[in-house]
């Protein structure tokens, strides 16, 4: 299923003598993953759907180099980080959306110290933004009334930047019913992605870190993990899978939450 | 004589006292240096909630409460130690009980309240640790002298205590005699059931005891605190106040590595060209023993109260991984006391061959950490574990090339096709058509 609108790359936009208002950073996941793609693809439904004009990147995007920074390769991190920086200063871009906790922390907090300086947000930021601006109405949805829904906080969002309420407001908007689980928010349990983890095999232990934290979620008897990180989104998957419980209970991004329920 | 023997002990106690001290800050500064003396106001503020108002305690709220019972009273208590010294300068007898009058009545039952309230959080603490055998003050980086440590300062606290009810309550019963009362309200009414019927002569015997035993265990406990992690009861303000207020997020970009990344990707610059630093050993990348960290990761170190709240809520360490992040600020304080040994002994290009990562610290403890940052929220005293396991890493990769074979497939992809996985960046647009 392809979108149904045009998602102009931002050297096509600048060809039409446009530029556009918000850049969407869309992430090597978001790029590649195939549960990340729809991911993504919610993002820019909802983009589309209240005429933000927005443009991505598209091949000239680059990892941001987060998981080399993280590895200790800061070599590779600001060669990357350079990289983009001149690509996003020749385009001018100004804002910037992502929907991935560590693009949005890269980004935002590691990039200015070396010349990139933008308003970076994270994409349960800009959706309720534009709720607030009244362009985009959940009122009478019935696709999550009253579901459990639990929010599992990304890392790279809650505790590095202390973002906690966006996706808990997106989530009562859903008319939903939220849950925490026992650890959340500055306690929130790690899904164990983090710090190049995600690429690696975890060292010796006596359990994944994606199963303790599954353990969380299914004690809330939620029937769905909402999160807002694409790594986050992969570790529960497979934890929700390690119980066999992927009948039960579904995985979901806020921004494939919201979608649905905008119905997009 | 009695004012020569106090003075002789207060000056010797405060000699080592300050001696310890500047030893323990000469070995923070051995440390890189990093600029935390911006925005003062708001080092104030957090020093005055996290430190002074202990928000971070709170939690959790049980040994919060024990814990600031000890505190208050240890705090106030300080006002009867400003009299002892005044006491023993001037050779006086409870110097401020004459001219306070109601109000030292006040101040000193006030105080004993607040020490048998400590007395029960010290009782508590001490069953926590021996008795519950809670499992964060059990774990195996506290076999040793850090357990030994900690009960150690517990006993001394009791001991202080009675200490301070024995000098209150023979003064009771020596007033008393004469017909008068101080009426302090735990220590009047504790003073029959011990001191009646005890003459005069061993009612002095008793309270001196009780005066010179507390001013002992002052000086013994000020002396003993460099070696203990009860030197958190004064770093806690300077570490809070030098904090990390940056988000928690947000690593450092390290400045050595801009400039050869800028030259690399400035065709204008000839790679080959001398630079102006010719000759001059270029700074380590990363870190691999405790000289390479920075002043405020050594300060940590030293703060570190060995709570274990960091290692409880590590994602890492629950799931079974060697990692502890207690145990990377308890070997940093350990290699650096060593390694400053050294130095102070033999001169600054002292050497032992031995080093912080490798002699302390695993390769597999710092491969564990998802930088999640859990540690760096809990901890009571804003110490950043994190960021001490990121230069480690960094040494790792950037000095010795070692890290898990995955991760440098990951860093290949990276530096070939710009994403860490293997795909090609003009598929990055796939995803508008599929
Ligand atoms: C200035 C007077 C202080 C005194 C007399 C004091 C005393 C103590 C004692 C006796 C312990 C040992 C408890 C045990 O071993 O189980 C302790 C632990 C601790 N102290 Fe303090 N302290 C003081 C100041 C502070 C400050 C300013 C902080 C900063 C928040 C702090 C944070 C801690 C923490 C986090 C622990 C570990 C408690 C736990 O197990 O959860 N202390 N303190
Ligand atoms: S940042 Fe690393 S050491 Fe700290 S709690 Fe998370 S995994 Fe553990
Ligand atoms: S680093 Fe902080 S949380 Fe961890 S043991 Fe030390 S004082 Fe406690």
């Amino acid at each position: 299923m392809s979108t149904a609108f045009k998602v102009s790359t931002i050297a096509e936009m600048m060809a039409n003598g446009e530029s556009p208002d918000i850049l969407f950073w869309v992430g090597c996941s978001g790029s590649f993953d195939d549960r990340a793609k729809k991911i993504t693809k919610a993002v820019a439904k909802i983009l589309h759907h209240c005429n933000v004009k927005f443009a991505v990147l598209g091949a000239e995007e680059s990892c941001t180099g987060d998981p080399a920074k993280r590895a200790g390769n800061e070599f590779t991190f600001q060669m990357q980080a350079m990289m983009n920086i001149q690509v996003l200063d020749a385009y001018a871009v100004k804002k910037i959306v992502t929907a991935c906790p560590h693009c949005f922390n890269t980004l935002k907090n590691e990039y200015p110290e070396l010349g990139g300086n933008y308003e970076v947000i994270h994409h349960t930021q800009l959706i309720q933004d534009l709720i607030n601006q009244g362009k985009l109405g959940l009122e009478g949805s019935q696709t999550y009334k009253g579901k459990k829904i639990t929010f599992h906080d990304p890392c790279y969002l809650g505790r590095a930047n202390d973002v906690y309420e966006a996706p808990r407001v997106l989530i009562e908007k859903l008319d939903a019913e939220l849950i925490e689980m026992k650890r959340c928010k500055t306690t929130g349990l790690c899904c164990g992605a983090g710090g190049a983890q995600m690429f690696k095999e975890a060292e010796k232990g006596n359990k994944e870190i994606n199963v303790e934290r599954t353990e969380d979620a299914l004690e809330t008897n939620a029937s769905i993990i909402a999160t807002g990180c694409p790594f986050c989104n992969t570790m529960m998957t497979d934890g929700v899978k390690n119980f066999n419980k992927e009948q039960d209970i579904q995985v979901l991004d806020i921004a494939e939450l919201i979608a649905n329920a905008a119905d997009l | 004589m009695s004012i020569i023997i106090f003075s002789i002990l207060f000056c010797v106690g405060f000699y080592f006292f300050s001696k310890n001290i500047l030893q323990v800050r000469t070995n923070i500064l051995l440390g890189k240096d990093i600029d935390r003396i911006d925005n003062a106001s708001e080092r104030w503020k957090t020093m005055a909630l996290v430190a002074l108002g202990q928000k971070k305690m709170f939690t959790r709220p049980i040994p919060a409460l024990l814990h600031l019972c000890l505190y208050a009273a240890f705090v106030i208590t300080q006002i009867e130690l400003i009299e002892i010294f005044t006491d023993g300068f001037t050779n006086s007898h409870r110097f401020f009980h004459s001219f306070l009058g109601g109000f030292y009545t006040f101040m000193i039952s006030f105080i004993e309240i607040l020490s048998v309230l400590a007395l029960v959080g010290t009782v508590a603490f001490l069953s926590r640790r021996n008795l519950l055998k809670l499992p964060r003050l059990n774990m195996k980086e506290l076999s040793g002298w850090p357990k030994k440590d900690a009960n150690l300062i517990l006993i001394m606290e009791i001991v202080l205590v009675t200490f301070i009810f024995t000098m209150n309550g023979a003064d009771e019963a020596i007033l008393k005699d004469q017909g008068g009362s101080y009426r302090f309200v735990l220590s009047s009414f504790i003073s029959p059931l011990i001191f009646e019927g005890m003459n005069l002569h061993t009612l002095h015997i008793f309270e001196q005891i009780g005066w010179w035993g507390h001013l002992v265990m002052v000086f013994t406990f000020l002396n003993y605190l460099p070696y203990s992690k009860h030197l958190h009861i004064l770093l806690a303000f300077p570490n809070t106040y030098y904090s990390n207020l940056d988000k928690k997020g947000k690593f450092t970009n390290l400045s050595s590595v801009t400039e050869e990344v800028k030259k690399m990707m400035d065709p204008t610059i000839d790679p080959f060209a001398a630079t102006e630093n010719e000759g001059e050993i270029p700074p380590r990348f990363g870190a691999k023993d405790v000289t390479d960290l920075t002043w405020k990761n050594l300060l940590d170190a030293y703060t570190c109260t060995e709570c274990g709240r960091c290692t409880s809520s590590c994602p890492a360490n629950q799931t079974g991984k060697l990692l502890s992040p207690r145990k990377i600020i308890m070997d940093t304080r350990d290699r650096l006391v060593e390694l400053g040994e050294g130095i102070r002994k033999n001169g600054k290009e002292y050497t032992d061959g031995k080093s912080l990562l490798g002699d302390y610290i695993t390769e597999e403890e710092i491969w564990a950490c998802t930088s999640c940052n859990a540690c760096v929220q809990e901890c009571p005293v804003n110490i950043d574990p994190l960021s001490i396991i990121v230069d480690l890493r960094r040494y790792l990769v950037m000095e010795e090339s070692k890290m898990p074979t995955e991760l440098t497939g990951m860093l290949t992809n990276i530096e070939n096709n710009g994403a860490p996985w293997q795909f090609s960046p003009a598929d990055r647009g796939n995803w508008i058509n599929e």
